[in-house]
């Protein structure tokens, strides 16, 4: 497998890309990001099928009559990104086996939080339990982003959005976000990850590599902020991705063949401020008198933080 | 040579699967066509057919994951009835527009609430405005002859539409009866092996489907489906003139039952045609010039041929197991009155409901429905325009 080799941020990039400049996507976009980075895990020679739950990334990178894919793409409906994808791979499986098709596809599909936490739950769920050999990314924004900011069950607590908003009898969403990665995990299934952009992309990079490669069905969950979402200036997507990881609101993780394993542990953890105050979405958090809902957060994240770490360290 | 077997439908339309052996199947449990699925994994289980079963997790998946498998160069089918059919509605569309050549083995059942297991048409009239090739059945024989039919009319490069074959719940889907089956390789010869011309898997050729069509483009995309489900009118009739030959069973847009002479006719969908059949076999030997128009396609809708058909009667009885609740009859009466407006005709129309929730349809209704006809024109006994037949009270 290529990710014993050493990971070379410039033969990386320099790989062809299989999501062409050009779509509709917003500048500074996290969906387009995770696509690109998952897409050069992808080794030459080796095609693919990419598959789309209804969203942002659908209905701008596939707008009749022009596709930004390189490889065969099939967008089906909102909720059912997981079985459209179970179909493709069984068809994959039975075509091979009566020799009409002789190169090796690979397939994976791409959803956002709503098409996959909540709308497409139950199509996930039943493709991850069936086995199929596939790879399912969520880019996670934390929204429904295409509707126009809508709250999901990924959207973290206190945010600001267009069915939670902030206003003199609501400090946002009152609900803490659904943990999909460890939902997934215990479907027993070969490989879960959890990543975001950091540095040189080395984590994300070889997460999808093993997700693409290891046999059996793979879930990657990727944060990828919305700038219009989350409100921050779309250059500092890099350094809100830091923080996210720095606070522990979202830590790296894998958990192959059952086994939870960190994939980086900070060094100082940093306090959950550091993450919500470039962001508008929490801007209210920092009023005098909500100084309570931060202490909330903050002691969420731990909680969660802490049991991550004792999942990890269990042999 | 033909095999004479004694087969309920389910097991007709599973063994005519086992023979087509398709490439990929997923399909969810539901009365009463779950014996589908569970006649195909069981032949799958050992050894007589080579399908590829996904055991989903729900029927919006199953018509999902079959979506997903014709996409991607397959050939896919999947079963359902009533309330599995509704939660695929979504997905039904997607196929056809799509252009998706996957066939449906739906076994009519009553949609809830409340909930019913039990036969009427409220499903696939449901389904009617999908885009989807819809061809019913009155017996096990036609149930089976139609499945074989299937593909051929979906796979025409003219057509390239998904196809629903009907039959009636537990009236046909279960009750054993009589049936002819084919060779296998006379069947598999017949329906031939699917070359698709664009398919995901083609690595020569990437395709990308199910695109985002703005307000410039989504129109076309829906003329051409109806250009196609135009087209498959022919290529139905053709597919069965040549399905005539290996079975000597032949078929058309429908069936016409002593209606040549006919003064009364009844139109009507599935089983309850065997039994209005009956009825007129008795009137006849009473000397009533009564027949039956028994639809086998209903889309696309033979409205021309079928106007054509009822033109020389007095006086027509459309029989609906379905409401549309649009508060003046059923989706049967509003299409057939339309195809007799539209040709000019000018007998008297009627439109029955029956039949709902298994509700059962007794010879003496339909000759009932005769009388009725005929005391309208002769004794000019009004009939209200849209009734129901077989309440347990008339009041």
């Amino acid at each position: 497998m290529e990710s014993k080799k050493r990971y070379n941020l410039k033969e990386v990039m320099s790989r062809p890309e299989r999501l062409t400049p050009g779509h509709r996507m917003c500048a500074g976009c996290g969906g387009t990001i995770a696509v690109r980075a998952v897409l050069r895990a992808l080794h030459e020679g080796d095609h693919a099928v990419i598959g789309n739950a209804t969203g942002c990334l659908e209905v701008s990178s596939f707008m009749y009559p022009y596709t930004a894919y390189t490889d065969s793409y099939i967008h089906n409906a909102f909720e059912n990104a997981g079985a459209t994808m179970s179909g493709v791979e069984t068809a994959y499986n039975r075509l091979r086996e009566k020799g009409k098709i002789k190169d090796n596809f690979k397939f994976i599909t791409f959803g956002g939080d709503g098409g996959t936490y909540d709308i497409g739950f139950q199509s996930l769920s039943g493709s991850m339990e069936r086995g199929h050999d596939f790879v399912y990314v969520c880019y996670d924004n934390g929204a429904y982003m295409n509707t126009g900011i809508q709250r999901s069950s990924a959207t973290p607590m206190y945010a600001d959005t267009t069915t939670t908003p902030v206003g003199k009898e609501s400090n946002g969403k009152i609900q803490y976000r659904k943990d999909l990665a460890a939902i997934i995990a215990e479907h027993k299934v070969p490989y879960v990850a959890q990543t975001t952009f950091l540095s040189n992309f080395k984590d994300l990079h070889i997460k999808a590599e093993k997700a693409i490669y290891t046999p059996g069905p793979a879930f990657l969950n990727i944060m990828a902020p919305c700038p219009r979402g989350w409100r921050y200036e779309t250059s500092e997507i890099m350094e809100i991705c830091k923080l996210a990881v720095e606070t522990c609101y979202w830590p790296l993780f894998e958990v192959v063949d059952g086994k939870w394993q960190l994939s980086y542990e900070p060094k100082n953890k940093l306090p959950i401020e550091d993450f919500l105050k470039p962001q508008g979405r929490f801007k209210h958090l920092f009023k005098p008198g909500n100084e309570e809902l931060i202490v909330k957060f903050q002691e969420e994240v731990d909680r969660r933080w802490e049991d991550l770490q004792f999942r990890c360290s269990q042999e | 040579m033909a095999i004479r077997e004694r087969l309920s439908g389910n097991e007709a339309v599973s063994f005519a699967i086992k023979q087509i052996n398709p490439d990929v199947m997923p399909a969810f449990p539901i009365t009463p066509s779950t014996e589908i699925p569970q006649y195909v994994s069981t032949y799958i289980a050992n050894g007589e057919c080579d399908t590829e079963f996904i055991p989903v997790e729900s029927e919006h998946s199953s018509m999902s994951a079959t979506i997903g498998a014709s996409a991607a160069g397959a050939r896919a089918l999947t079963a359902t009835s009533s309330c599995g059919l509704a939660l695929m509605w979504e997905e039904l569309y997607v196929a056809a527009s799509n252009r998706l050549p996957v066939v449906l083995a739906l076994v009519n059942r009553a949609l809830s609430g409340p909930i019913n297991i039990n036969c009427d048409h409220s499903d696939s009239m449901g389904a009617r405005d999908s885009g989807w090739i819809q061809i019913y059945a009155e017996n096990n024989q036609e149930a089976y002859d139609n499945f074989v039919q299937a593909y051929r009319i979906s796979e025409h490069k003219d057509v390239m539409l998904p196809v629903m074959i009907c039959q009636d719940g537990f009236i046909t889907s279960h009750a054993v009866e009589n049936i002819e089956l084919l060779e296998d390789d006379v069947v598999k010869n017949f329906v031939g092996e699917y070359e698709p011309e664009n398919y995901l898997l083609n690595s020569e050729t990437p395709m990308a489907v199910g695109p985002y069509a703005v307000s410039n483009y989504y129109m076309e995309s829906k003329k051409a489906q109806t250009e196609a489900m135009k087209n498959a009118k022919q290529v139905i009739l053709d597919v069965a003139n040549e399905f005539a030959g290996i079975s000597g069973r032949q078929y058309g847009l429908f069936e016409e039952y002593r209606l040549e002479d006919a003064e009364y006719a009844i139109v009507m969908i599935g089983s309850a045609a065997g039994t209005t059949k009956d009825a007129i076999d008795s009137l006849r030997e009473e000397g009533k010039k009564v027949g039956l128009l028994k639809i086998r396609v209903f889309r696309p809708f033979p409205e021309k041929e079928i106007a054509e058909a009822l033109k020389n009667t007095k006086a027509v009885a459309i029989l609906d197991r379905a409401e549309s609740f649009n508060a003046h009859g059923g989706p049967l009466g509003s299409e057939v009155t339309q195809a007799l407006f539209n040709a000019k005709c000018t007998m008297e129309v009627r439109n029955y409901i029956y039949g709902l929730g298994g509700r059962d349809f007794r010879v003496e209704d339909a000759k009932n429905v005769y009388s009725e006809l005929e005391a309208l024109i002769t004794e000019g006994k009004e009939i209200e325009n849209y009734k129901y037949i077989g309440l347990r009270s008339e009041d």
